[in-house]
């Protein structure tokens, strides 16, 4: 019998992770020896890094989605189906209509934004981290005439660079409207700083500072309310605002919720270096899934799949498990809608800004489209 | 030494960092519990005991161990 190889997720790590295994596994799975399947719960497979380019209107959302399955190789099987709960115990996936038994699990549920997370947020927020919310943001922004405009955010949540960028892109885009006398921008962050990772907030306040953004640090998120348009902070203290922008905190799929083999987020504990759910030898974390202390980002992802495929074959073919993820990660930092950065970092090296240029930026612009390329497992 | 009622290991956390694992896991602790991160950011000495006297926790060690930080706060609030 086959020894079944199931994904569980059809995003950039599961869809990755599945289309690697089919090229490097492609003699077993065509004499029957493996199976690889991806079970997802929809059939298109968004870009998220593109809803940013989506919301100051530079590409349309039409540009960063395809369908699943053809993105997936043919040797890769595909299911859709809402998995409602991972027994570990008798290897199999459960949804209502049906099991599916695994050999080997690779858990790639991702993480998403909890709106609900702070009291009276979810009525009041405009947002970039959905394909809608991206769409609406654009279309508030197509309209504003002016005021303040605040971006708050909580931890943990995908793409960490993602909130400075909106903000630099925020101000390029008025002054490229001719209105950026009317906007006041206000970045806000819950620390003593404008980011976590020292390198970057001395890149972004250099930044701020040059561009007239204002910045509040030591930020932290208690209630929003709606009817007076203001956030109220864990300091008693009151912000006004008028367009508000939010990154809550994001919370693990909702069936590693019910199956209760995360932490009180979802996020499942993981082996930092062989990325096995702890506790478990058949059972792979990878992706936004994990509670790895890195950042939750499509590099990420990439990185951890091309050391886990490697381990998987190995495992296939009766030989040890000895690649090992060493944390390393990768981000554009868009500086404006014409220049960017770029860092890269592992467990062991901090980030470290490149100097910002328009090279960069075109790079990051190319890498929009060639992003189909990682997603198929090609690069 | 005060026992920790859980440990948040943030080594190798360079982005998000090791504070924002605290805030995370702050979050969802009951006031009362002590929170104890690992970091091997140097930055994390500093920079964990000005945010917990800002919101108002209580800083109960910083300490040097091999190559890492040992921080721990009590949930005051």
């Amino acid at each position: 019998m086959a020894m079944r190889i199931v994904v569980l997720g059809g995003g950039t790590a599961g869809t990755t992770v599945a289309n690697r295994l089919a090229r490097a596994l492609r003699p077993e799975i065509r004499r029957g020896a493996v199976e690889v399947t991806v079970v997802t719960d929809r059939d298109r497979h968004w870009y998220q890094p593109g809803y940013l380019f989506v919301v100051f209107n530079e590409r349309p959302l039409e540009d960063f989605v395809r369908p699943e399955r053809a993105l997936l190789l043919p040797d890769v099987g595909m299911v859709v189906d809402a998995i409602t709960r991972i027994d570990l115990e008798r290897k199999q996936l459960i949804s209502p209509h049906r099991h599916y038994p695994y050999d080997v699990l690779v858990i790639a549920t991702g993480s998403y934004p909890d709106f609900q997370s702070v009291p009276g947020l979810a009525e009041v927020t405009y947002n970039f981290y959905t394909p809608e919310g991206a769409e609406r943001l654009r279309d508030r922004l197509t309209t504003w005439t002016g005021g303040r405009i605040m971006i708050v955010q909580d931890v943990p949540h995908k793409c960490p660079a993602a909130p400075v960028e909106v903000t630099l892109m925020l101000d390029d885009y008025f002054r490229r409207r001719r209105l950026r006398d009317r906007v006041e921008i206000v970045y806000t962050y819950p620390i003593g700083r404008v980011h976590a990772a020292e390198p970057i907030a001395d890149w972004a306040k250099q930044q701020f500072d040059a561009r007239g953004i204002r910045y509040e640090t030591f930020f932290n998120m208690e209630a929003v309310d709606p009817k007076r348009q203001v956030v109220l902070t864990m300091d008693g203290g009151e912000h006004p605002f008028d367009l508000l922008i939010s990154i809550p905190a994001h919370k693990g799929a909702g069936v590693i919720l019910n199956s209760g083999i995360g932490d009180e987020s979802g996020f499942i504990p993981t082996d930092r270096h062989t990325l096995k759910m702890i506790g478990q030898d058949d059972v792979y974390v990878l992706g936004d899934a994990t509670n790895l202390p890195i950042s939750k980002a499509g590099s990420t992802a990439h990185y951890q799949a091309e050391v886990l495929v490697k381990n998987l074959v190995d495992r296939v073919r009766g030989l040890p498990e000895t690649h090992l993820y060493n944390g390393k990660v990768a981000c554009f930092l868009e500086n404006s809608l014409g220049d960017a950065s770029f860092i890269t970092f592992d467990y062991d090296r901090p980030p470290k800004p490149a100097a910002t240029s328009e090279l960069l930026h075109w790079f990051k612009g190319m890498y929009n489209d060639l992003y189909w390329l990682t997603a198929r497992g090609l690069m | 030494m005060a026992q920790a009622t859980k440990t948040i290991d943030a080594r190798g956390s360079f982005c998000p960092g090791p504070l924002m694992e605290l805030i995370k896991a702050t979050r969802a602790a009951e006031v009362g519990d002590v929170l104890e991160v690992l970091s091997n950011d140097a930055g994390s000495a500093k920079d964990i005991p000005e945010w917990a006297k800002k919101m108002g926790h209580t800083v109960l060690y910083v300490e040097e161990a091999e190559g890492y930080w040992k921080i721990a706060i009590k949930k005051e609030r």
